[in-house]
């Protein structure tokens, strides 16, 4: 297996699918001759050409429009957002149009289409550039909501998408186009829908998705050295959600933290718990916690940035709450 | 309408010698029959009678509780989907706002099948899923049906986006109402069709009310159509309730998109006889009663009746026969939604996802 970045993984994936359907195309702002705004898109446009690799104008609400109108008459479009916080200009294609046809049309619309993009903080970006969106989006019936936390679930999740039928909300994470991971050599799908395992212990499990299976990760290695064993499960998918893999972990753990970037109030852990509470009500020997960004936006001073920020430790004391140790 | 007579090209024909009726404020008067065979202009008669009764028996059903939610009738613009509908072909697209219901008659979606929708049946265009705003049907390449002011306006680009990335040679037609001048999307789409050549053609519906709202209260600038020009664009204003000067405007725009692969902005002048929806008064709030009279004087079924009769070709009784003709359709779309059964219970989880791939 090679080893690639996150950012060359979403690359390879984007340039596969392109030559394996030529209804495919990209599409965004600074796409084409930019390479990308996060260099995603390096090279593509000398490969496919200014007809698939499309820079569009600062509009997201417009080329937004333009994708789910290509989408609707059977092109499979890939919009791309240099960020999701611009994507709040286009949200109304995205959540009444896009999400909403095929239901409207009583089936007869499909709506094969990709919204991907970075989501969440990155550093010192202030309130505006640094929003974690996946439970706004998650909420909405006729959308798909994927958010890989590794390089071979990145490229192997976006090749389902774009080849799913339906309009998926791709959150990438601006952290994470340089972490590295193994990507298998050979052609591979991931399914949406399911959650994977990547670490496992008995004695608490640590529910997440996106660039926070990146701190749990690493929650686990440290508290490993002081012999707590904690499972990992990692999403990847936040709609539709993988129940099973929650209850599975938490009836063997009968403890639970659920880690996000998002905030608290409505956040996707607020589901995970309700989930949780339904199928493993026996089962528990502590209350679940959360562990979220705090109830603030985003502050600029490096300072205040970490305060507000999930993390390492506040997983780690969270943990421990849960198990009673502190 | 048949393909033929969709299709039939249109030559300003030598002036007529009867005269139109012309009462409105701002109307241009035009006396000929725009190139049209007596053949055609019988169907495109049939065709706004058709909308004109099918939408009074909306009203009657809405009253009975039969049609529910937000229902906007289409009574008094008839001569632009019909008009529009007889200019293009059967594999060109159409996307609407919600104020569909003319609209999708024109395109020939059945009667029935738009009746059983309103009505919420099985058996409406949209399975009942969709309602009166949502009209849906793939087999015409009637996109909706769409609820948001403005909101659909960049879909249509995206339907030329797509014309153009397979090279093809349709159009796609996009309807929406004046008010929808202020919104983002349309400045948003109408930028990109023009920087993309996408063939795009927008249809401003110029009711002059965004719901309550006169343009002269929303709009900087009532004339709509100099936005064309700010986006490099070419754009015609157009009597709206002469359905020979809308077939007009539209061959233009038509070969515009087909051949120069351009897209047009058109305007087109007209005035709903209802109120905005069906939770209105017609008149008395925001628009006087005597306005509503005036405009009623140029109903455009009776523009085209009037120059039909005075070209001698339609007598009184053959109006009156083509006029029960579409009460008779009307009342058969009612009887046959009135008898569909609902949705069956299981179908409110269908259709939230599609489970295929590519």
């Amino acid at each position: 297996m090679a080893v690639l970045t996150y950012r060359d993984a979403l690359t390879q994936a984007l340039r596969e699918e392109l030559q394996r359907d030529d209804r495919v195309f990209l599409m965004g702002e600074e796409v084409a001759q930019y390479n990308g705004a996060y260099k995603v898109s390096k090279g593509l446009l000398d490969e496919f050409g200014p007809m698939r690799i499309v820079d569009t104008p600062i509009t997201e609400l417009g080329f937004a429009g333009v994708g789910v109108g290509a989408a609707m008459v059977g092109l499979r479009p890939i919009v791309e957002f240099m960020t999701w916080n611009f994507a709040l200009l286009a949200i109304d294609e995205v959540v009444n149009v896009a999400a909403k046809t095929l239901y409207m049309s009583g089936g007869q619309f499909k709506m094969p289409m990709v919204f991907r993009g970075p989501n969440g903080a990155a550093l010192q970006l202030a309130a505006q550039h640094s929003q974690a969106w996946e439970s706004w989006l998650a909420h909405i019936p006729g959308l798909k909501v994927l958010t890989p936390g590794t390089p071979a679930d990145a490229k192997g999740l976006l090749k389902s998408a774009i080849r799913d039928d339906n309009p998926v909300v791709f959150l990438e994470g601006e952290m994470l186009y340089n972490t590295k991971g193994e990507v298998p050599d050979e052609e591979y799908l991931i399914p949406i829908g399911a959650a994977e395992l990547k670490r496992e212990g008995d004695h608490c499990s640590v529910i997440t998705h996106g660039k926070m299976v990146l701190v749990a990760m690493r929650v686990a290695d440290d508290l490993a050295k002081e012999g707590i064993n904690i499972d990992v499960v990692d999403l990847r998918t936040v709609r539709p959600i993988d129940v099973e893999a929650i209850s599975r972990s938490v009836q063997k753990t009968n403890r639970a933290v659920v880690l996000e970037e998002g905030w608290e109030i409505c956040g996707m852990g607020s589901q995970v718990v309700d989930f949780i509470q339904r199928e493993c009500f026996d089962d528990l020997d502590a209350p679940v916690l959360r562990v979220h960004q705090e109830d603030v936006p985003m502050p600029y001073a490096k300072n205040l940035e970490r305060a507000a920020k999930p993390d390492a430790g506040k997983t780690v004391a969270a943990i421990k709450k849960v198990m009673y140790l502190d | 309408m048949s393909t033929e007579t969709r299709r039939s090209a249109t030559k300003p024909a030598a002036k007529e010698k009867g005269k139109a009726s012309n009462n409105g404020a701002d109307a241009q008067p035009h006396d000929d029959l725009g190139g049209t065979t007596p053949e055609l202009r019988r169907e495109l008669l049939r065709s706004m009678l058709a909308q004109r009764r099918f939408e009074e028996k909306c009203a009657e059903a809405y009253a009975l509780g039969k049609i529910g939610g937000f229902c906007h009738l289409y009574i008094g613009q008839e001569a632009i989907s019909t008009g529009v509908m007889s200019m293009i072909r059967p594999d060109d697209y159409i996307i609407t706002a919600y104020r569909d219901h003319g609209q999708a008659l024109a395109r020939g979606i059945s009667p029935r099948a738009i009746m059983a929708e309103l009505f919420g049946r099985q058996a409406g265009c949209s399975h009942g899923k969709g309602g009166s705003m949502h009209l849906f049907d793939a087999e015409t390449n009637f996109l909706g049906g769409h609820g948001i002011v403005g909101g659909h306006v960049p879909i249509a680009a995206g339907v030329g986006f797509a014309i153009k990335y397979r090279r093809g040679n349709q159009v796609c037609v996009c309807f929406f109402g004046e008010a929808a001048v202020n919104i983002g999307a349309f400045h948003e789409a109408l930028n990109l069709a023009s920087l993309w050549n996408l063939p795009v053609i927008f249809i401003i519906e110029n009711n002059r009310y965004g719901m309550g709202t006169a343009i002269s209260r929303s709009t900087a600038n009532e004339d709509v159509l100099v936005r064309a020009q700010g986006y490099r664009m070419d754009g015609e204003s157009v009597d709206g309730q002469d359905v020979f000067a809308v077939r007009q405007t539209m061959e233009r725009a038509i070969e515009r998109a087909r051949k120069e692969k351009r897209p047009t902005l058109i305007e087109m002048k007209t005035y709903r006889f209802m109120g905005h929806s069906m939770s209105d008064a017609v008149s008395g709030t925001y628009r006087s009663k005597e306005e509503l009279e005036e405009n009623m004087k140029r109903d455009p079924i009776l523009v085209l009746h009037n120059r039909m009769y005075e070209a001698g070709e339609l007598t009184e009784g053959e109006m009156h026969k083509m006029d029960d003709e579409a009460k008779a359709i009307a009342q058969d779309a009612w009887d046959f939604a009135d008898a569909s059964p609902e949705p069956p219970l299981e179908q409110l989880y269908t259709d939230v996802y599609s489970d295929t791939t590519s």
